[in-house]
């Protein structure tokens, strides 16, 4: 019956002209073209302007690596706590209902409606040397902004909606049936959501990693605020292209702004195939 | 066996260098933050810095650089940036910092020449062969001439562009403060973006290709010209101009804290010896000693302490404050 409904609608949908189809697809591939493919292929022809050895080498430097390594611890302590994060969120709002449910579901998109400066600067208020507790911090020799505890806390901060706004409507729309029975059975609560519950979310979550990873790696304005810019200590892959560009070093800042669209590239494809997964896995069900 | 008892031999004496070394000679780490335009300089003279210290004291000293526009970079020194050393574009920026009681009152009668061991000036970047015929500011204000400086409240660099300016209509025959506010808004009508920092002028006029005349650092004209084609840009040094003293000092609670005035302080009168004065010469700035050659060509300084402004405290209050003339004068091109 509804399947039937749903043809209907697909049908009448198909039944407008084919000069209005094809212009409306026309327009979005130039739209497109325009604006993700030409600054993509700006950055790569730009890259490698100069050859390949000249592209290694501005990836060998020594402050571009340390750019490089900082990304990649930031990535690497931001991605698991947002995961820990974003399952035990979903999960409670989904599984459960309690008092101040909306006021949490609210709360966890707060980062994505505050600008990214605001969410570094909030952490220089609170850490700083003018701030609430930066004084005493700084008696007991414990640095947070201008360090790398600074930038993994903004970081934090702009991507924790990530996976837990992934996780919610898929754990919403499977309900909480097979839950439940897996309990009746006489389950634990942890062999549960081992055996039942993640199986059901595994490629939401894999969907939501990528996006917080993407996002943790790329992070420009929050991260600028907090790091202090010191050259081979607090400078992550964006901010060092910033500051490349600066130095007239078109080549060196196209190369490693490369890495961030090989990135970005990488994330697509996996993004891509686990939203298919995701929606085998809502209609499986 | 035998094998391993020299293998344990040599790690023993590998160890015992290592030891003795460490001992003798210790690494020390400065953090100098620095405005935009001292990239290239710093980097060079922290590595002549380096092997003058090693050969002095045996120790290892490294200075990381921090470089962004000089407001901003005082008030993350201010907000616990742990800097040793700042070099900032000017000294009202390093009053900022000793307002908070990061460094002692009077700091720039602490080393000569006002605390600044190299002096810059405003100068004209302009398309090859200098098509719009700029020579000095009173061309700026032409009709047609496009001018790309960046925005005062944000940007060192451009608070010297507009004194630069204000000084030469005041200093011109008949001039006045009146006149001189007339002359700069006419200036500021040519101008159609302010970008927040200078290095972002620099782009918009030398990448993106707009304007006619840049309003630049004597050293980021030169630099833009030997990093992007001589054959493109030509240095115009107006007859007169402003004098920049960017200052150099010591954040006296930073480094005390941990334990690097010596070095601090041994870092920041190496920039007055003959090499770091050839250093500095090296990337176009003014070097005090002169002795020091230089290619910069002469130029009639008006100053920031001269009574047209009455030093920085006067000229910020007076032109960049909520208010000030710059508020008063500008209004953004539609």
């Amino acid at each position: 019956m509804q399947n039937n409904s749903n043809a209907t609608i697909t049908d009448r949908a198909q039944t407008e002209p084919a000069f209005v189809r094809r212009a409306l697809v026309t327009i979005a591939l130039i739209f497109l073209a325009l604006f993700l493919l030409l600054p993509l292929a700006a950055v790569f022809s730009q890259a490698f302007e100069k050859g390949l050895v000249v592209y290694l080498e501005a990836l060998k430097e020594p402050d571009t690596l340390s750019s490089i390594k900082l990304t990649l611890i930031t990535a690497a302590v931001t991605v698991p706590l947002n995961l820990f994060f974003g399952v035990t969120a979903a999960w409670a709002i989904a599984k459960f209902t309690f008092p101040g449910k909306n006021l949490l579901i609210t709360l966890i998109d707060l980062p994505f409606s505050v600008s990214p400066v605001i969410s570094g600067l909030i952490y220089v208020l609170i850490f700083g040397l003018q701030g609430w507790i930066g004084p005493w911090l700084q008696d007991h020799d414990i640095r947070i902004v201008f360090a790398v505890p600074g930038i993994i806390l903004a970081t934090i901060f702009v991507t924790f909606p990530f996976v837990a706004r992934e996780l919610i409507p898929l754990m919403e729309a499977q309900g909480k049936e097979e839950e439940e029975a897996a309990l009746v059975l006489g389950a634990t609560g942890l062999q549960t959501f081992f055996r039942v519950t993640l199986p059901n979310i595994k490629w939401g979550i894999i969907y939501g990693v990528i996006l917080c990873n993407a996002r943790a790696m790329g992070e420009f304005g929050a991260v600028s605020v907090v790091s202090g810019h010191i050259r081979g200590m607090t400078n992550t892959v964006p901010l060092h292209v910033e500051i490349l560009y600066n130095e007239y070093n078109y080549t060196a800042a196209f190369a490693v702004a490369s890495l961030l669209a090989f990135l970005a590239l990488i994330t697509l494809m996996i993004k891509t195939f686990a939203e298919w997964k995701v929606r085998q896995q809502l209609e499986n069900n | 066996m035998k094998l391993s008892k020299l293998t344990t031999a040599f790690t023993a004496l590998a160890l015992a260098l290592a030891t003795s070394t460490a001992v003798l000679a210790a690494n020390v780490t400065l953090l100098n933050v620095s405005y935009d335009p001292t990239r290239e300089l710093y980097t060079e003279f922290n590595k002549s810095f380096a092997a003058y210290w090693k050969g002095k004291t045996g120790d290892t000293v490294t200075v990381k650089q921090s470089h962004g526009g000089s407001g901003k970079q005082a008030r993350a020194v201010i907000d616990g940036l742990e800097a040793d050393i700042v070099t900032l574009a000017l000294a009202y920026d390093v009053d900022a910092i000793a307002e908070k009681g990061l460094i002692k009152p009077g700091w720039q009668k602490e080393l000569p020449h006002n605390s600044a061991p190299y002096t810059s000036t405003i100068v004209f970047l302009v398309r090859k062969g200098n098509p719009k015929k700029i020579k000095n500011w009173g061309d700026l204000i032409k009709p047609g001439v496009s001018v790309i400086t960046p925005n005062p409240k944000t940007s060192g660099g451009a608070r010297w562009n507009y004194l630069a300016a204000w000084a030469f209509a005041f200093h011109q025959p008949g001039g006045n403060e009146a006149k001189a506010k007339e002359f700069v808004a006419k200036l500021l009508k040519n101008v159609p973006v302010l970008d927040s920092g200078a290095r972002g002028s620099t782009n918009t006029f030398v990448q993106r290709g707009m304007g006619d005349v840049l309003l630049a650092w004597e050293n980021e004209a030169f630099l833009a010209i030997n990093e992007l084609g001589p054959d493109k840009f030509d240095v115009i040094t107006p007859p007169e101009s402003i004098l920049a003293e960017p200052p150099v000092t010591v954040i006296d609670k930073v480094a005390d804290r941990h334990g690097t005035r010596n070095v601090a302080e041994a870092y920041l009168n190496y920039l007055y010896s003959d090499e770091g004065q050839k250093v500095a010469a090296r990337h176009y700035y003014r070097p005090v000693n002169t002795r020091i050659p230089t290619r910069l060509a002469k130029v009639k300084f008006y100053r920031i302490d001269d009574k047209a402004f009455g030093g920085w405290q006067k000229a910020q209050k007076t032109h960049f404050a909520d208010g000030g003339t710059f508020d008063q004068i500008y209004a953004p091109v539609k």
